[in-house]
């Protein structure tokens, strides 16, 4: 947990917040909430940081035409994260893989990260949201 | 032990706010506090005093109520994913109140834990 000792002396504080986004971007609306967490997290200046596994990987594929699905297309919100000073991006290898992905696929630059060290990353986090 | 509840699915077809609601009254009865539960995604309908299950079922979003009026506990729904779902002031339960996502935030800022429960 992060300190907490700064209550009281007017310092606002700061935590590291982990969005973990599981589910592919359309079919269900847990990706499109997802992000406007991650947008209000970003605005109250917190550390952001975004983690996609599992179909969430999806999320972030280059090349969404969702126009015959009567959607809007949102994807081009994960490029203007950056405006947002939310640069800490992570996808799972093993979810890459089994959907036969490779980083160059994605439409923003991310860091892929084993399953292990992923596990790893996520216990240093004060806060964990999942969809 | 300070904890913040995030609830990410409605009442009845997902167990999520069944077992935040378990959770919370079992932290309780521990001594913990609950800074505040959270409604997202269909979680917002968990507040809609409009529901009415069969008798011989529990009563998902009075069951909220009672406890939040027990224990002065801050129920909110999140505002922009109840227009979406036409969760509105005038069909909220008693204890239940609409916010915006920074009341979230500010729960992940201020509690020692906080706990999703979704799909």
């Amino acid at each position: 947990m992060s300190d907490t000792q700064d209550e009281g002396r007017g310092i606002p504080k700061v935590k590291r917040f982990m969005l973990v986004n599981r589910k592919a971007p359309y079919g269900t609306i847990y990706a499109l909430e997802a992000l406007e967490v991650v947008l209000i997290a970003a605005a109250f200046d917190q550390d952001v940081s975004l983690v996609f596994v599992d179909d969430g990987v999806y999320q972030i594929r280059k090349g969404q035409q969702t126009k015959d699905i009567g959607q809007k297309n949102f994807s081009p919100t994960y490029r203007a994260l950056g405006d947002y000073d939310i640069e800490k991006l992570y996808v799972e290898r093993e979810s890459l893989e089994a959907r036969g992905l490779a980083a160059d696929d994605l439409l923003v630059p991310v860091q892929v990260l084993g399953a292990v060290e992923l596990g790893a990353l996520m216990d240093e986090q004060d806060v964990v949201f999942s969809f | 032990m300070k904890f913040g509840i995030l609830v990410n699915e409605g009442p009845y077809q997902h167990q999520a706010s069944d077992s935040a609601y378990q959770f919370a009254v079992a932290a309780l009865a521990k001594g913990h506090e609950i800074y505040r539960v959270f409604f997202y995604n269909d979680g917002v309908n968990n507040a809609n005093k409009l529901t009415e299950p069969p008798q011989d079922d529990r009563n998902v979003t009075r069951q909220w109520s009672t406890l939040a009026a027990q224990h002065d506990i801050d129920l909110v729904v999140c505002v922009a994913a109840s227009l979406r779902r036409g969760i509105k002031a005038e069909i909220l339960a008693p204890g239940f109140h609409i916010s915006g996502l920074g009341q979230l935030i500010e729960a992940g800022i201020e509690a020692d834990r906080v706990l999703v429960f979704g799909d």
